[in-house]
């Protein structure tokens, strides 16, 4: 595809014989908000200086907008980065600090003056123009970085971990008003969080990203509900993991032993008999009846509740099977069922919708 | 809690007393003396005389004002030419010799600089270590002409001074966000541009304070160009060393070094004044 503003082919690095990015493959569709997710320490934040060209990798080629950026510095690449340290200059206000890199290029006073109060204003900053980077709250020195960056009309705009400063109810609203910028921009956004609901809620794409290699790439609800191994399904949310074997199989079904049930699944990854796999359910997709109110319980799992956690529009209850196993499951208010009151050491039957759940084989 | 107190006024208390034995009561002193009359026999009459400023005047001593205010310059731009790149090597090093390195910097505050200038004429003789050094390499045919020239006295200075430039520069250095050079090339700077829009105002404190450091002692410093620019290097400090220790006119040494304070005290105020508060110390 020729839409795309990255590509990134084969890239490798290492420190000190250590291998934090191994063999990368990314493509990064023009105007898209791609997410790095990845836990601490897994390279996100090595992977966004090799874009910006504060790294040089040790082999694999970047291509930004159709040219190979190889031997390029920073300052030609024509991608900014919003710092996690959001990096102000100390000395300049804040008017000085967005007008910054297009005082760099031999842009006119009059056009620099009218891009910065443009950018003032996107921000929502023009009153604080003349303030100093200190005496700004950190939401405030937040949007002035980004104004900054976007000021110049980057190519790619590279965030890393842009909100992870900030307290719970300004990163919030700071989610949304980044998601609106780059809406209202269109330009490419690459982000960087190791917050999997931040990721879900902001991004066109996600690249789960572990131990220097790209797990899997896809939209949120993708990675979410078709997590393609384990460690991105734990990685994402949680999730009840299950060792399972299957006893029967056709083309459409599978006959499998969980827990020392048999239960009846869908058969969507060709799986063979005798197989070893793990069958993956996440709470919310879990249904707790009360013993009384079933009378078949056919591919259901008998348990007892441990634990229950009101949460307000949800009951999150942690339930345990008879092999001894607790699993997490999380009860929604709705109106035909509005009671919810589950009670510890009561009896229940556990079953999930069929076909919600998740089939991986052992690896 | 209370006895914290105590100890901080305790603390307070010395250092207030040792300024004011040790720097005011001297300054005030001085002052006192330059408005009396010299005397020859007992260095001063106590009358009060005003002529010692007015003999400032004279353009004999405008000129050796001059003179000592372009050679301090030039020593300051010296020192910050070598210094500066100096003090921010030190400053990124990540060895652990950088304690070490450092330390090779205050070492010559230990021995008495006098020492160091007799040393600096032994290596700039005619027939000195430096001399010797080129002649033997063949690098020049005839001794080069050092000692007793105005050259000499340059390199005497800046040697001595050096480390007051480095120490403020280093210790403004060694607090420089490095991340801000890389937001600014980020940003589109070239390495020049983020030089000059990003490390030079940031590090201006320090070399604002290691300027005004080496400024003053080059003025005064009279054994330096004593040693080394021999009898025809008059400078300010020298002047003053001579009122006091030959011509036996106290009054007039003591106007000259409370005018050369006020002038000190006046580029002080201006650094304060140039420089922003938040500027001074600054803030993350
Ligand atoms: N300059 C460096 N020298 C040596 N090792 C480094 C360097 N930079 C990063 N590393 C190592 O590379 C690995 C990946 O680092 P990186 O900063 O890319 O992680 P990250 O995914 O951004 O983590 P975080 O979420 O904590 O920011 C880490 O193990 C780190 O120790
Ligand atoms: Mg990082």
């Amino acid at each position: 595809m020729n839409d795309d503003i990255i590509k990134i082919q084969g890239l490798s690095k290492h420190y000190h014989g250590q291998k934090v990015l191994d063999n990368i493959d990314l493509n990064i569709v023009r105007g898209e908000f791609l997410t790095l997710l990845g836990p601490s320490g897994c390279g996100k934040t090595t992977l966004l200086r090799l874009i910006s060209g504060f790294e040089n990798p040790d082999s694999g080629t970047v291509i930004i907008n159709g040219h190979d950026v190889a031997g390029i510095p920073p300052h030609q690449r024509h991608v900014n980065t919003v710092f996690q340290s959001f990096a102000l200059f100390p000395h300049l206000n804040v008017f000085e600090n967005i007008a910054f890199g297009l005082r760099c290029q031999n842009i006119s006073t009059p056009e620099i003056n009218s891009r910065v109060r443009e950018a003032l204003r996107m921000v929502k900053l023009s009153e604080l123009s003349q303030r100093k980077p200190h005496q700004l709250s950190g939401g405030q020195q937040q949007r002035v970085a980004i104004a900054r960056a976007v000021v110049n009309q980057p190519l790619v705009l590279l965030l890393d971990e842009p909100l992870s400063s900030l307290d719970y109810g300004l990163r919030k609203n700071m989610q949304i008003e980044l998601k609106q910028l780059q809406r209202q921009l269109g330009i490419t956004f690459i982000f960087v969080t190791h917050d999997q609901e931040e990721a879900l809620s902001m991004s066109d794409r996600i690249a789960v990203v572990q131990a220097g290699r790209i797990e899997q790439i896809g939209a949120p609800r993708e990675i979410y509900e078709e997590p393609i191994n384990l460690r991105v399904a734990q990685f994402i949310g949680q999730v009840n993991i299950f060792d399972t074997d299957i006893i029967e199989i056709n083309d459409k079904a599978l006959k499998v032993r969980i827990e020392g049930r048999e239960l009846d699944l869908e058969n969507r990854r060709g799986f063979r008999a005798d197989q070893h796999i793990y069958t993956l359910i996440r709470p919310e997709d879990i249904k707790v009846w009360d013993e009384t109110e079933v009378t078949d319980t056919h591919n259901m799992l008998p348990a007892t509740v441990e634990q229950v956690i009101y949460k307000g529009s949800t009951v999150d209850l942690m339930i345990r099977l008879p092999s001894g196993r607790l699993i997490a499951a999380t009860e929604f208010f709705d109106e035909d069922d509005d009671t919810l009151d589950y009670e510890r050491g009561e009896k229940v039957w556990v079953e999930w919708y069929p076909g919600w759940e998740v089939l991986l084989p052992h690896e | 809690m209370n006895s914290d107190r105590l100890f901080t006024r305790f603390a307070i208390g010395i250092n207030a007393a040792w300024l004011t034995l040790f720097a005011l009561v001297p300054i005030i002193l001085i002052l006192i003396v330059s408005f009396l009359k010299p005397d020859p026999n007992f260095f001063v009459l106590m009358h009060f005389s005003p002529r010692s400023y007015l003999t400032l005047i004279n353009p004999i001593y405008l000129k050796v004002f001059a003179r000592s205010l372009l050679l301090a310059l030039i020593t300051a731009g010296c020192c910050l030419c070598i210094g500066y790149p100096f003090a921010f090597i030190l400053a990124q090093l990540k060895t652990r010799f950088k304690p070490l390195l450092l330390l090779l910097v205050i070492i010559p505050f230990w021995t008495s600089s006098l020492l160091r200038s007799y040393a600096m004429v032994i290596l700039l003789e005619a027939h000195g270590i430096l001399n010797s050094f080129l002649l033997r390499w063949h690098i020049i045919s005839q001794p080069l002409h050092l000692l007793y020239t105005n050259t000499a006295v340059l390199i005497g200075l800046v040697y001595c001074l050096l480390p007051f430039m480095i120490l403020p520069l280093y210790a403004n250095i060694e607090k420089l966000d490095l991340r801000l050079i890389e937001a600014a090339r980020d940003l589109g700077a070239s390495h020049l541009q983020a030089f000059g829009k990003v490390i030079i105002p940031l590090t201006l404190p320090g070399i604002i304070s290691g300027t005004v450091l080496v400024l003053l002692p080059a003025m005064t410093l009279f054994y330096i160009p004593d040693l080394l620019g021999g009898a025809k290097s008059l400078l300010l400090g020298n002047l003053i060393q001579m009122q006091f220790l030959y011509t036996g006119n106290w009054p007039q040494g003591s106007a000259v070094s409370i005018a050369l304070t006020v002038l000190m005290s006046l580029l002080l105020l201006l650094y304060l004044r140039l420089i922003p508060k938040a500027q001074r110390s600054q803030p993350l």
